[in-house]
C-alpha cells in the first residue's frame, strides 16, 4: 500500500524539497481508496492511513460533498468492528470531522455508547467527545446516565473529557447539562488538576445567574486552595467579573482574595492577578502599586512571553494612570533594545506615554531605528502615542511631524499609511504653528501616493487650508502635478482644490483660470465638468457664487436628493426642482474617542445608525393621509421623555418640524400587564402662544407591554417670528382590563380615561439644521448685511468655554471654523455659527465674547457678547436672536 | 478602567493551533472559533504570520487581534492563538506542552518529514490537548501516554508484520480476558 506513497514521494522530490507525502492527495483518489474500509478483515494499517489522508484533506480546505461525505461516513463505520486501538482512534477523530457535513451520523451512537462504557479506557474519554460532538442536548437523555458517571469517574481522561462535552453542550441546550449539577460539583473536589478547571468551568456556566453561589464558591475556594494553576486563573476571572458587575469596592473579599494571588507561587497565576487587578473598575493608584510592582519584577525575566505580557499590562495601565508606572521607567528602558521587536514597540509606546518633553527626542531616535522591523500594527500603535503626544506637547510638533514624514515615506500598508496621514492632519488642525509644516509633508507624500482614497483626502484638506496660509502659492505645483499624472478620482479632487484657490485668491486667480482652462480638455467626463464649472464660474468673480459653489458645499441629505430627484423624474411637471425642499444632512458629531490601545480587540468604529434617522421618519409620516400634503420633513427631534420612566405609562415626544406645521409624535409605552388601551390621542393645548392644533391621529389599540404611536398635527403661528412655546399635554383613552395570562380583553365596555403629560417645548433650536460650512467668511460674506441684527448682550456665565455650549444648544447650530473650542486662557473669544432655518434659509450667527462686565449681582462672573445674525430671511434672523434672553 | 467590559470568564481559552513548515504551508491548522470564516482567510493569515514569524527565534507577537506565541524549530513552526486579553503564559503552557509532547513521540527528531510520516500522531496529539478551545491536557507526559497506544510497531515499516504483531496481542489479551 505505501507504493502509491512513495510515487506521490517521488513527485514531490521533484517539484520541491517538501518532505510531505500528503502534499499532492487528489480528493477523488482518496475517497476511491477508502472502499478499502469494506474489505474483511479490515486492514487496520491501511485504513489508518486513509483516515489521516481524509482528515489531512480536510484540514487543507478542501470541501468534500455531502453524498460524498455520507459515503465515505457510512463505509467508515464498518471499521468499528476492527479492534486495533490505534484505527478507533482515528475513527473518533474522523467522526468529529465529518459530522458537520456528512448525513445521518448518528447511526454510530450506539458504537460510541458502547465504547465510553467499555472496558478499553483509553477509548472512553476520546469516544465521549466523539459523541456528543454529533448529538445535540434533545438526544443526550438516552445516555445522560452514563455522562453522570463518566462525570466523576475516577480516571481523569474519561471525568475531563466528560465535563468539557458538557461544556460544549450548555452553548446549545443548558438544560440538560443543568441536572447534572451533583455530579460537576463533585468532580470539583477532583485530585487532577484538569478535572478540577474543568468542573469549575462548567460548574460557573451552571451557576452563572446565581450571584451568591458564584460568591460562596469563590470564598470557598481562595480558603482551601486549587491544585491548577489555570483553576486560579479562572476563579480570578470570575471573581474580577462579579466586582465589576456589582460594583464592588476593594475592601470586598473578592478583592482580597485577588489581590492575595499576587502572592502565589506560579508566574501564571500572578500575572492574571496583576493584569486583572490594573483592569478593575475600582482600582485606585494606590493598589495598583502592588500589581505594578509584581510586573516590574517581570520586565527583567529571561522569558520572552512573561515581558511581553508585562509590557503589554503596564502599557494598558500607562493610558489611564502614566503616573503609577513612571516607576517602572527604568526598567522599560531597557526594553527598548529587546531582540523581540514586539516587547521593544510596547515599551517604547509605554515610555511616551509616561515621560517627559525632554526625552520625547531621544525615544524618537530610538523607535526610527528599528521601525521597518516591526509589523504594520504595532507602527499603528507607534502612530497613535505619537498623535497623543501632540496634544500633550504641543511645542514639539517638529520632531514629531519629521517623524511622521519619515514614517510616510516608508513601506507600509494602506491602514497603517491611513493613520498616519490621519494624525498629520489631526495635527494640522489642532496646532496652528504646525500646520505649514504639516502640510508641506502631506504635499510630498501625495507626490508619490499610490492610495488614491489618501490622495484625494489629502487634496481635499489642501484646498481648504491652503489659501489661509502665507504662501498658498506655493500649493499650486504639487495640486497641478496631481491633474497631471495622476487617474481620474485624483485628478478630479485635484481641479476642485485649485479652483479653491482660485475662488480665496485674487492674486492667484488669472494663474488658476489658465489651469483649469487647459483642464478643460482632459479625457475624463467627471474631471473635464468639473473644471469647466469651475472655470466658468471663476471668470465672473463673483464673491456670493464663489462662497456658494465652491467654498462651501452643498449640505443636502444625498440619499434624500436622491430619492426626491427620482420622484421629480417620474411625474411630468413644468415647475423646476427646489433643492431648498432637499432635507439637510445632519452634521456628524464625531464621538470623542477613549485612547485606544493594542490591547482592544474589538472592531474600531461602527457603522452611523442616525444619519438615516430622519428618512425612516419621513417614510412612516408619509404612510399617513393627512401628512402628504405637508411636504418633506425639515428636522426631527431626539426623544424627550413626557413622564418618569417608572409609570403606568412611559411617553416619549418627537417633534417634526414641517415648513408650517409641527407633527408632534408620542410613543406611548403601557407597561401595566392586565390594561388595554384603545382610541389613545394626546390633546395639545397651545393657543396661548398662537399654535393652533389641526388633526389629531389617534393610536386605535395599544396592547400590555406593547408600544404605540399617536400623532397630533399642529400649525405654527402665522406671526412667523414668534413660533417658541411650550404646549399642554393631555393623554386621552379608553381603558379595558384584560387578563395578563392571555392579554384578551375581560368586557367589551371598557371607560374613557385621561392621563397628565408634562408640556412639550418648542425651542429655537427646533427651527434650525446644523450646518458644516467649511469656509465661514466667505459665507457670511455672500449672505451681506441685507438682514443682519446685532446687538450686545450681559451674560452671568461663568466661563467663556460654558458660554461657547450654552449658545450652541440654545440655538442649535453647527460651530465652525472650530470655535468651539476655547483655547486656554484667553480672555475673548469668538464663535462662529452656521445653520439652516425651517424653510431653507441660511442663518449665520458671530458672537464675540469677552469676559468681563458687570452684572446685578455684584462680583459675580459675566462675559459680555455682541451678537450678530446674518441670515437670507428676515424673520429667521428675529427667531434666532429671540434665543438669547 | 475597563478594557473588557462584556467579557465573560469562560474555558474557551485557545483560539487555534497552527503547524506550518518551513515554506509557510499549512500541515495542521485548528481555528477554534469563527475569527476566521473561510479557509482563504485563514491561509491569508497564516501567510501573514509565517512572513512575520519565520526569522525569529521564536516567542510572541500581536497579529490581527490575536496573541500568539510561537516556537521554530529546524523546519517547523508551532503557534498557539489566543485573544489579545488573553494570559500569554496560559497560551505559552499550551504551546509548551504541544512541542514536548511531540517531541517525546518523535524521539526528539521534531522534523518535518518525521512529523509528517506520523501526521495521524500529531492529529491525536493536538486532539488531546485541545478541545474545541478548550485546554483539555497540558501534561506532555499524559498526552504522550494517550495518543502512543502502539509504542512498539512504530519502527516497523512492514505492514505484514505490524499486522501479524497487532493480531498476536490481541489474541493475547483476549485470552487473558477471559
Amino acid at each position: 500500500m505505501l507504493s502509491s506513497f512513495r510515487k506521490q514521494d517521488k513527485k514531490d522530490e521533484e517539484s520541491s524539497t517538501s518532505g510531505n507525502p500528503y502534499k499532492n492527495l487528489e480528493k477523488a483518489s482518496v475517497l476511491q481508496e477508502s472502499r478499502t474500509f469494506n474489505e474483511t478483515p479490515v486492514n487496520a494499517r491501511k485504513c489508518i492511513q486513509i483516515l489521516t489522508k481524509i482528515i489531512y484533506m480536510i484540514n487543507q480546505g478542501e470541501q468534500l460533498g455531502q453524498t460524498e461525505a455520507t459515503e465515505t461516513f457510512f463505509a467508515m463505520t464498518k471499521l468499528f468492528q476492527s479492534k486495533d486501538m490505534m484505527l478507533r482512534r482515528m475513527i473518533y477523530l474522523s467522526i468529529k470531522e465529518m459530522s458537520t457535513v456528512a448525513n445521518d451520523v448518528i447511526i454510530v451512537t450506539s458504537s460510541l455508547t458502547r465504547d465510553m462504557t467499555g472496558k478499553e479506557d483509553s477509548h472512553r474519554g476520546p469516544a465521549i467527545r466523539a459523541l456528543c460532538k454529533i448529538t445535540d442536548p434533545s438526544m443526550m437523555q438516552s445516555v445522560e446516565r452514563y455522562m453522570k458517571q463518566a462525570i466523576v469517574d475516577k480516571l481523569p481522561s474519561v471525568a475531563s473529557a466528560a465535563l468539557t462535552s458538557s461544556v460544549h453542550l450548555m452553548r446549545q441546550g443548558p438544560e440538560v447539562v443543568k441536572r447534572w449539577v451533583n455530579e460537576v460539583q463533585e468532580a470539583v473536589n477532583n485530585d487532577n488538576i484538569m478535572v478540577q478547571y474543568h468542573a469549575l468551568g462548567l460548574l460557573y456556566q451552571i451557576r452563572r445567574s446565581d450571584k451568591h453561589a458564584i460568591r460562596k464558591l469563590i470564598i470557598k475556594f481562595s480558603k482551601a486552595g486549587l491544585r491548577s494553576p489555570y483553576a486560579y486563573c479562572f476563579l480570578i476571572r470570575i471573581a474580577a467579573n462579579l466586582i465589576n458587575e456589582e460594583g464592588e469596592g476593594t475592601d470586598s473579599p473578592m478583592y482580597d482574595f485577588i489581590d492575595s494571588c499576587l502572592r502565589h507561587k506560579n508566574e501564571m497565576v500572578i500575572y492574571e492577578a496583576a493584569s486583572t487587578i490594573v483592569s478593575l473598575k475600582c482600582v485606585t493608584p494606590k493598589e495598583l502599586s502592588s500589581a505594578v510592582n509584581v510586573l516590574q519584577l517581570f520586565i527583567s525575566s529571561p522569558k520572552p512571553v512573561l515581558r511581553y505580557a508585562a509590557v503589554r499590562t503596564l502599557n494598558k495601565v500607562a493610558i489611564q494612570y502614566p503616573a503609577a508606572v513612571t516607576a517602572c521607567n527604568v526598567d522599560l528602558e531597557t526594553l527598548i533594545t529587546d531582540s523581540n521587536r514586539s516587547i521593544a514597540t510596547l515599551a517604547i509606546t509605554t515610555l511616551l506615554k509616561t515621560g517627559n518633553e525632554a526625552g520625547v527626542d531621544r525615544l524618537m531616535k530610538q523607535i526610527s531605528s528599528f521601525l521597518s522591523e516591526i509589523s504594520d500594527q504595532f507602527k499603528t500603535v507607534v502612530v497613535d502615542a505619537i498623535k497623543s503626544l501632540c496634544q500633550k506637547f504641543p511645542r514639539k510638533h517638529t520632531v514629531l511631524m519629521t517623524f511622521l514624514a519619515n514614517m510616510l515615506r516608508e513601506e507600509g500598508g494602506y491602514e497603517y499609511k491611513k493613520a498616519i496621514v490621519n494624525t498629520i492632519i489631526s495635527i494640522v488642525e489642532e496646532n496652528p504653528e504646525a500646520k505649514e509644516a504639516g502640510l508641506a509633508h502631506l504635499c510630498e507624500f501625495i507626490e508619490d501616493c499610490e492610495h488614491t482614497s489618501l490622495a484625494t483626502r489629502i487634496l481635499h484638506l489642501l484646498g481648504r487650508e491652503g489659501p489661509r496660509t502665507t504662501t498658498p502659492a506655493k500649493y499650486i505645483r504639487y495640486i497641478y502635478n496631481r491633474v497631471i499624472l495622476e487617474n481620474a478620482p485624483v485628478r478630479a479632487a485635484a481641479v476642485s482644490a485649485l479652483a479653491k484657490f482660485g475662488a480665496a485668491s485674487e492674486e492667484l486667480l488669472p494663474n488658476i483660470l489658465v489651469l483649469l482652462h487647459r483642464t478643460t480638455l482632459d479625457q475624463d467626463d467627471e474631471v473635464r465638468d468639473r473644471a469647466t464649472f469651475y472655470y466658468q464660474l471663476l471668470k465672473h468673480s463673483d464673491k456670493a457664487l464663489n462662497s456658494a459653489y465652491i467654498l462651501n458645499s452643498m449640505n443636502v441629505s444625498l440619499s434624500a436628493l436622491e430619492r426626491l430627484l427620482h420622484r421629480y423624474t417620474m411625474e411630468p411637471t413644468t415647475k423646476p426642482f427646489d433643492v431648498r425642499s432637499v432635507p439637510i444632512e445632519t452634521v456628524h458629531v464625531e464621538q470623542p474617542k477613549t485612547d485606544i490601545n493594542i490591547g482592544v480587540g474589538l472592531p474600531r468604529g461602527g457603522t452611523e445608525s442616525k444619519t438615516n434617522r430622519e428618512d425612516t421618519y419621513g417614510e412612516q409620516l408619509a404612510a399617513i393621509p393627512e401628512f402628504a400634503h405637508l411636504g418633506p420633513i425639515f428636522k426631527s427631534s431626539l426623544p424627550v421623555d413626557l413622564t418618569e420612566s417608572e409609570v403606568e405609562y412611559v411617553v416619549r415626544c418627537i417633534k417634526h418640524v414641517f415648513s408650517h406645521y409641527i407633527v408632534f409624535q408620542f410613543d406611548i409605552n403601557n407597561t401595566l400587564n392586565d390594561q388595554l388601551l384603545e382610541r389613545v390621542s394626546v390633546q395639545m393645548d397651545g393657543s396661548a402662544e398662537g399654535f393652533e392644533v389641526v388633526h389629531y391621529t389617534p393610536c386605535q389599540v395599544i396592547k400590555c407591554n406593547d408600544t404605540g404611536s399617536t400623532y397630533t398635527l399642529v400649525k405654527l403661528p402665522d406671526d412667523s417670528s414668534a413660533v417658541t412655546g411650550s404646549l399642554a399635554c393631555t393623554m386621552k383613552y379608553t381603558v379595558k382590563d384584560c387578563d395578563p395570562a392571555t392579554g384578551e380583553p375581560d368586557d367589551e365596555e371598557g371607560y374613557a380615561d385621561e392621563f397628565v403629560l408634562e408640556d412639550v417645548e418648542v425651542t429655537v433650536s427646533d427651527h434650525v439644521q446644523k450646518v458644516l460650512k467649511t469656509n465661514w467668511s466667505a459665507s457670511w460674506e455672500e449672505i451681506g448685511a441685507e438682514n443682519e441684527l446685532e446687538d450686545t448682550y450681559t451674560l452671568s456665565i461663568a466661563t467663556l468655554e460654558e458660554c461657547v455650549k450654552k449658545i450652541i444648544s440654545y440655538m442649535g447650530m453647527q460651530a465652525c471654523e472650530r470655535s468651539d473650542k476655547v483655547p486656554d486662557g484667553k480672555a475673548s473669544h469668538a464663535l462662529y455659527l452656521a445653520g439652516v432655518y425651517r424653510g431653507g434659509h441660511d442663518v449665520l450667527v458671530r458672537a464675540k465674547m469677552a469676559l468681563g462686565g458687570t452684572t446685578a449681582d455684584v462680583g459675580a462672573q459675566a462675559i459680555t457678547m455682541q451678537l450678530t445674525i446674518r441670515s437670507t430671511d428676515e424673520s429667521a434672523v428675529q427667531v434666532i436672536a429671540s434665543a438669547v434672553e | 478602567m475597563v478594557l473588557e467590559n462584556s467579557f465573560v470568564p469562560s474555558l474557551y481559552v485557545i483560539k487555534g493551533i497552527v503547524i506550518l513548515d518551513n515554506d509557510g504551508n499549512r500541515i495542521l491548522a485548528k481555528y477554534y472559533n469563527q475569527s476566521f470564516s473561510t479557509v482563504k482567510e485563514q491561509k491569508d493569515f497564516e501567510k501573514s504570520l509565517f512572513n512575520k514569524t519565520h526569522k525569529g527565534a521564536g516567542d510572541v507577537i500581536l497579529l490581527d487581534n490575536l496573541t500568539i506565541v510561537y516556537r521554530n524549530n529546524v523546519d517547523l513552526l508551532f503557534y498557539v492563538l489566543g485573544s489579545t486579553n488573553e494570559n500569554e503564559l496560559m497560551l505559552n503552557s499550551v504551546l509548551t506542552c504541544l512541542f514536548e509532547s511531540l517531541s517525546t513521540m518523535l524521539r526528539k527528531t521534531v522534523e518535518k518529514k518525521v512529523l509528517c510520516e506520523n501526521l495521524d500522531l500529531i492529529m491525536l496529539a493536538v486532539d488531546e490537548i485541545c478541545d474545541e478551545g478548550i485546554i483539555l491536557e497540558s501534561d506532555p507526559m499524559l498526552i504522550t501516554q494517550r495518543v502512543q497506544l502502539r509504542l512498539d510497531d512504530i519502527p516497523l515499516g512492514e505492514q505484514t508484520v505490524s499486522q501479524v504483531f497487532n493480531q498476536a496481542k490481541e489474541q493475547i489479551k483476549w485470552s487473558l480476558l477471559k
